[in-house]
């Protein structure tokens, strides 16, 4: 063994521990009854239970919505922080990105108490609210690096060739800052479905979401279908994931988040 | 209107960019930028005119003021008659060649082509029937479907000519269009894009840094310095006949020499008198005298040489041989010949009336305006400088005109030493010294003759021995 990878042993360990064996335990407790025979119950326990499929479909939903109003609201405000003509400081982008570094739950917690003091109902409104306050940065970010990056003599032919402003829009800035806008969609939409912390809060346990049935299921001891469930979940994920690679492959090096 | 056959007037054109955040290069500030200043051209229509000179002179600024991605300071622009100042990029009938292409990156050649077409509305088969037209007129038939990045650098560069000149511009803008080309593509493509220009019709305006490119293309040339149009002429006029010693140094290879006009048709330099063909400088004022390296003579039979020399250096460059030749004045002089002489031979050289190019010097000496501070302090160029106090019969406070000739100026390694600091912008060899233009951080210019060899962009310290200042009173 050389030099070089004694140095990536620790890591490959870590990885090993606590990414791949997890995963590897996931899998197979989703294909075991309660005395550990080889079984698929669970997932027909998951194709029976009404109550478990509504809650699925209603998580994804509410990541979907999450997500457009992450886009809508996020991709005016990357276009906005990154041309230089209307945002010349960084610190309006640090302001932006400042979130990102507080704790989610702490920043849940204070929506809760701003939705008391103002004494808003905390119903599916304040869920999607939190959610977009919590998951906004995560789309900007994104879309704001590819269009910070984009090269500005693409704006200048465009309006050379004769497209007007809106025009140069649509048919440059557009399409150009699309790697950005797939790899926010990505840190967006994936972690919403399983999210739990923020419908607890912010609902006060009224609305549910996928996350919060595996959360249940795993603490009432019920591990097997906990397990099955978040592979379900896992590979509507890895689903996702691999469209988004096939998209972004070719612009690779000009998207992604960082 | 007389006006009419120019496509497009320039008139008093100035761009000045506000720096709120100050440009420091090693620790000089500066603070005010002048990209262009005063700017008047005329283009005809249908004219190959070519916008050369060295990087940061302004020839990119000029061109994005015609394209209209910048606002000029003052000045106007006028297409046809017309005032487009204040007209956007898209409403503009001018298309542009960018430097580095900027092909759309998301669109394949055709819909690259097609992007203005389609943007017009225009009918797809007519789009269809353009898009191959243009396609064919710079070779890249079958390439419609490649995706652009595909491409090599020569194929990119002819999609976005194609991608501009399908739009049938009145005016076409070139912004260093071949820069990125090795130099036997670059060689190529300026064969095509003279025959385009050729084929086309339409008015070219090119910007380059590279004067034999602009030799070869154009019909006119306009020489650009520090935002100054330096001369404007045919290729050949602004080579045989530069207006200054920056055009002539720019332009080709060159011998700049000081020299003396004696009286009209007779002037001397490098220690001997000749004839010329130039008159009306005067008598005994001191001139620029540029004679071209091919066009000195030489020949073995030293009694019918005007005056001899010793050969330093020869190296054979292809078609002729380069030689250095150091005149029994003690001037080197850049020769070029068919023929070889050996290093160390004693040559004669020739020189006809008609090759020597006299010009008249843009300045002196160095002067500046300056502020009496103490006994024998004054300030100026934005330093505080110490002179004879015995000179200096000067109330503090009192405005004077202070001269200092040109090798009188002491250049420092250590730019910490001197009373400025400035930065070396321009390198002229004279022959036997080199005269500098050292900017210092305010701004002002010192010419300095020196037999020091400095590069430019040098930081160097500036200091000048008291008795080396010439103070003349304020009238």
């Amino acid at each position: 063994m050389n030099k070089r990878s004694t140095w990536a042993l620790p890591y490959f360990i870590f990885l090993l521990v606590f990414v791949a064996l997890p995963l590897i335990l996931i899998g197979v407790y989703a294909f075991q009854d309660d005395f550990g025979n080889f079984t698929f119950s669970q997932f027909m326990k998951f194709a029976q239970e009404e109550e478990t499929i509504n809650t699925f479909t209603y998580s994804i939903e509410i990541a979907l919505i999450n997500t457009v109003l992450c886009l809508l609201l996020g991709y005016p405000a990357a276009y906005i922080l990154s041309n230089r003509k209307l945002n010349r400081s960084s610190v309006t982008v640090m302001l932006f990105i400042l979130p990102m570094w507080i704790n989610m739950l702490i920043r849940t917690l204070a929506t809760v108490a701003l939705f008391d003091f103002v004494s808003a109902p905390l119903d599916e409104g304040a869920l999607i609210f939190g959610m977009v306050y919590n998951f906004l940065p995560f789309m900007i970010y994104p879309i704001y690096n590819v269009m910070q990056k984009m090269d500005h003599s693409y704006l200048e032919a465009a309006e050379d060739l004769g497209a007007n402003p809106l025009q140069v829009f649509r048919k440059v800035v557009i399409p150009l800052s699309m790697p950005g806008v797939t790899s926010g969609i990505m840190m967006v939409f994936m972690p919403t479905i399983s999210t739990f912390a923020i419908s607890e809060l912010l609902t006060l346990n009224k609305v549910k979401l996928f996350g919060t049935t595996i959360q249940e299921n795993i603490n009432n001891g019920m591990w097997n279908y906990g397990a099955c469930l978040a592979l379900i979940m896992l590979i509507i994920i890895g689903c996702t994931m691999l469209y988004s690679d096939e998209g972004s492959a070719e612009e690779g090096e000009k998207g992604g988040l960082i | 209107m007389e006006k009419s056959e120019y496509i497009i007037q320039i008139e008093h054109l100035s761009k000045s960019f506000e720096t709120n955040r100050k440009r420091v290069i090693e620790g000089i500030v500066h603070s005010a930028v002048n990209v262009l200043d005063d700017v008047n051209i005329n283009i005809r229509k249908g004219e190959f005119i070519t916008i050369l000179g060295p990087s940061g002179c302004g020839k990119t600024t000029l061109l994005r003021l015609l394209a209209g991605f910048l606002t000029p300071t003052s000045g106007r622009i006028l297409l046809e008659g017309k005032d487009i100042t204040a007209m956007p990029p898209y409403q503009r009938p001018m298309n542009t060649v960018f430097q580095r292409y900027a092909l759309f990156p998301h669109l394949d050649v055709y819909d690259n082509i097609a992007f203005g077409l389609k943007l017009n509305k225009i009918p797809e088969a007519e789009i269809d029937k353009k898009v191959r037209r243009v396609l064919k007129l710079v070779s890249m038939t079958d390439y419609e479907d490649r995706d652009v990045n595909s491409l090599s650098g020569g194929q990119q560069q002819r999609v976005a000519i194609a991608r501009a000149i399908v739009n049938q511009p009145k005016v076409l803008l070139l912004d260093e269009p071949l820069a990125a080309l090795d130099l036997k593509m670059r060689k190529d493509m300026q064969i095509e894009l003279k025959e385009m220009h050729q084929k086309l019709g339409i008015t070219f305006i090119y910007v380059t840094h590279d004067q034999e490119e602009a030799l070869t293309l154009s019909d006119t040339i306009v020489v650009v310095n520090e935002g100054k149009i330096q001369q404007i002429g045919r290729p050949k006029d602004i080579y045989d006949e530069p207006c200054n010693s920056f055009v002539a140094d720019f332009i080709g290879e060159s011998n700049i020499l000081n020299g003396t006009m004696i009286e009209d048709h007779k002037v001397s330099f490098a220690g001997h008198e000749f004839e010329c063909v130039d008159e009306g400088f005067g008598n005994d004022t001191p001139v620029d005298v540029v004679v071209r390296p091919e066009d000195i003579y030489i020949t073995r039979k030293l009694e019918v040489a005007q005056f001899t020399g010793t050969v330093k250096s020869c190296t054979f460059k292809g078609v002729h041989y380069e030689m250095f030749v150091e005149t029994d004045s003690g001037h080197e002089l850049m020769i070029q010949d068919y023929n070889a002489f050996e290093i160390g031979s004693t040559i004669g050289m020739l020189i006809k009336p008609a090759d020597i190019q006299v010009m008249s010097k843009e300045r002196l000496c160095n002067t500046f305006e300056g502020r009496v501070t103490g006994d024998d302090t004054i300030e100026f160029a934005g330093g505080e400088f110490k002179v004879d106090s015995q000179s200096l019969q000067s109330q503090v406070g009192e405005t004077v005109k202070v001269q200092i000739a040109f090798d009188k100026v002491e250049l420092l390694d250590n730019k910490e030493d001197g009373v400025l600091r400035g930065q070396v912008k321009f390198i002229l060899y004279k022959g036997d010294h080199y005269h500098l233009e050292v900017v210092t951080k305010d701004d002002y210019k010192i010419y300095v003759d020196t037999n020091d060899i400095w590069d430019k962009g040098d930081i160097v310290g500036i200091s000048i021995a008291p008795s080396d200042i010439t103070v003349v009173r304020d009238e």
